[in-house]
């Protein structure tokens, strides 16, 4: 293999991560201002379904009306799935905060009457073409040795991505709001004692979460796994909620553990080439040992043993690499009086 | 209890009812259906005829056996998502029994062969689901994730012994396993593929649970264990060890029910032997807020919209969600408006999902 080859193999694993990694940014920030938004698998494929039928429909009628052009339809795609994420996820907040229910039900259930109302309602857009986004090399940038192709030879939902997960990360952790929302997430009575709107704060961003799962729906049936068909991408969600506490509620963390797994898929199908005598099956039963064995290994003390075996020097960046501590907030409602 | 206080006890359910059937309304117009003939098309599938009746029963067991069995989870405090691969797990244990022992041996009968299917499909699900409870209690994940990745193997598990080792001799189908022995099979009300062993089993089954909650030691513990971790634990109530055997319970009883599946519903093992049987417990005993009785009639209910949803599929050409959406439309309603406390009580702390073993 040369050197190209393996660029281009890991641009490829880049961007096929990408979906993922809008997925777990809006989760991260839903989870660390206090809302579990359990509901991101069957958000995901609601949104993956109305962003490619919005976008196909609206082509059609642009093209109708002397309009040709994928552009303007896939920023409708994404718009609308964006919105449909953020509304799904408002209604976990909404049931939270005000009804006082239980999130983790209130998630779970949505997750799978939403899984359901997207194979209804898609069920005459299943295995046709439509509207993709465009392959956009930036100029000058592309020709860059290594760094060009590895990331600038995208397309703009790959660049927004990357934008997307370090802006959440400054958002975070280098402004004043950020430390807000975390303080929200960790400690909702004195972030209200100091005048903090802990609800509406909680509102605002677990609906900015939520369009991120939209968008990352989206991004799937528009860019990286084309169109619509039942269960389109089932079950994508619940490894980002892994991927999430993986990645101890860290946005770069949990885009790097998107990028792991995008690995390690890409490992399998090498692997499955090379040896056809295995059943295909049981390639696919991968990606879940692989979930449990993350949240194994940040869960129990597996990791703390492996830390120990290493070399001593090691162990303390080690060991703050591995742990991770959920924002103590994390799906408690917070009653304001 | 006379009207009245019967009709203000009512009356919160009412319009609950009247917004999940406005939905459906909505999704039907949307999508460009008649509702009357889609409800129509539900009501004779459901129980137009006394043979579609018989299938409704034949739904409603497993149905029963899951939501008895999470009855014991919810109660102490547990999300077994898992209940799902559980089942097919027990399926696939009958369908070993009923492949490997009696097509090999068709001179045992059926007396023998059918309780060994049922217990090897408890025992397997019973282990499913403590591995799910081990992973949680020893490895720190949340029995959501574990039942959410243990589901998937589970249907990958059965896709690979149905392209794999259990093909068919006459090959190639990726649809199921050949059809078992006549013997190894649940006997049936004919001509239908209702097996009233199977209901006698599941009411057991439910009867034996309402009065253990109720009226044992072992349903105490759970419900402090439910109710308050850190407090069943100062009382000296084991957590992890009730925790496993609430699963293992709930696991076998869902086993149970996956050999109900493939012994009297099919003949064989088949790719979707669950079809969300699992799920749809969940929400009927989210739905009944844990009352036993109340489970029993929203099984019912549940059953008659999954049976009476294969008919519409046919008449109407709508897909098969609908039931689905119906189900969680009207379990999302009771969640938001209704009374849940009634499910963990009021000083249940909520559900720590991301509960991390750290530290």
């Amino acid at each position: 293999m040369s050197d190209s080859d393996l660029i281009k193999i890991l641009a490829s694993i880049l961007a096929q991560s990408a979906p993922l990694m809008l997925a777990i940014t809006g989760e991260t920030i839903t989870e660390r201002v206090g809302v579990i938004n359990l509901s991101i698998d069957g958000s995901m494929l609601i949104s993956a379904m109305t962003g490619f039928v919005v976008a196909l429909n609206a082509g059609q009628a642009l093209t109708a009306a002397g309009i040709p052009g994928d552009t303007l339809p896939i920023l409708a795609g994404f718009a609308a799935a964006a919105l449909i994420g953020a509304l799904a996820a408002l209604l976990v907040a909404w049931g939270s905060i005000r009804l006082k229910q239980d999130q983790v039900a209130v998630g779970f259930v949505l997750t799978l009457l939403l899984a359901d109302m997207a194979n209804f309602l898609g069920q005459n857009f299943t295995h046709i073409p439509g509207p993709s986004v465009a392959h956009t090399p930036i100029p000058i940038l592309k020709d860059i040795p290594i760094l060009g192709p590895l990331f600038f030879d995208h397309d703009l939902l790959i660049y927004s991505t990357l934008l997307i997960v370090a802006s959440a990360w400054w958002w975070l952790y280098r402004t004043q709001p950020g430390l807000q929302l975390r303080g929200v997430g960790e400690r909702p009575q004195s972030a209200f004692v100091r005048g903090v709107p802990v609800n509406r704060l909680r509102y605002l961003y677990t609906a900015v979460g939520g369009a991120l799962v939209g968008l990352s729906g989206a991004a799937f049936s528009l860019d990286i796994k084309l169109g619509w068909s039942d269960n389109h991408i089932l079950g994508i969600g619940w490894i980002a909620l892994a991927i999430v506490i993986f990645g101890g509620w860290h946005p770069v963390r949990g885009a790097a553990g998107a990028l792991l797994f995008g690995l390690t898929k890409y490992i399998a199908t090498v692997l499955q080439q090379s040896f056809p005598q295995v059943p295909v099956v049981l390639f696919n039963a991968l990606q879940w040992l692989l979930m449990m064995g993350v949240l194994l290994m940040v869960g129990s003390d597996i990791s703390k043993r492996l830390v120990s075996i290493a070399p001593e020097a090691l162990q303390g960046p080690l060991s703050r690499m591995l742990r991770v501590a959920p924002p103590e907030g994390l799906g408690q409602a917070f009653l304001e009086d | 209890m006379n009207t009245r206080t019967f009709l203000q006890k009512i009356w919160p359910s009412v319009p609950i009812l009247l917004a999940a059937l406005v939905i459906t309304l909505l999704l039907l117009i949307v999508s460009d259906n008649s509702p009357l003939v889609t409800y129509e098309a539900l009501w004779t599938g459901s129980f137009g005829s006394a043979d579609r009746t018989l299938s409704t029963l034949a739904f409603w067991v497993p149905l029963l056996l899951c939501s008895t069995g999470l009855l014991v989870t919810f109660t102490a405090g547990l999300w077994n998502i898992g209940v799902e691969g559980q089942m097919v797990m027990g399926a696939i244990g009958a369908s070993w029994i009923a492949l490997r022992l009696s097509a090999a041996n068709p001179a045992i009968p059926g007396w023998i062969i059918i309780p060994v299917e049922l217990l090897t499909a408890m025992g397997l699900g019973a282990l499913w689901a403590a591995l799910a409870a081990v992973l949680k209690i020893r490895g720190g994940v949340h029995e959501i994730f574990g039942g959410v990745a243990l589901n998937s193997l589970a249907i990958i598990f059965t896709n690979y012994l149905i392209s794999g080792p259990w093909q068919p001799p006459e090959g190639g189908s990726f649809r199921g396993t050949q059809p078992f022995p006549q013997q190894a099979l649940l006997p049936l009300l004919d001509p239908s593929r209702f097996s009233p062993l199977s209901l006698g089993l599941a009411l057991l089954a439910l009867l034996a649970v309402v009065l253990t909650l109720r009226g044992t030691h072992w349903g105490l513990r759970l419900k402090a264990l439910g109710k308050n971790l850190r407090g069943a634990f100062i009382l000296g109530v084991s957590s992890e060890r009730e925790a496993i055997l609430a699963m293992m319970f709930c696991g076998a009883l869902a086993g149970l029910a996956g050999s109900v599946r493939v012994l009297s519903w099919f003949d064989s093992l088949r790719q979707s032997i669950s079809g969300g049987i699992g799920f749809l417990a969940i929400l009927i005993v989210l739905l009944a807020g844990m009352r036993p009785l109340w489970s029993l009639f929203i099984a019912l209910v549940f059953s008659a919209l999954l049976n009476g949803g294969t008919i519409v599929q046919l008449r109407t050409q709508l897909h098969s969600s609908l039931s689905g959406i119906i189900q969680g439309t009207l379990v999302l309603f009771v969640l938001l408006f209704g009374d849940f406390d009634r499910l963990f009580g009021p000083n249940q702390p909520q559900s720590e999902v991301m509960e991390v073993a750290d530290e």
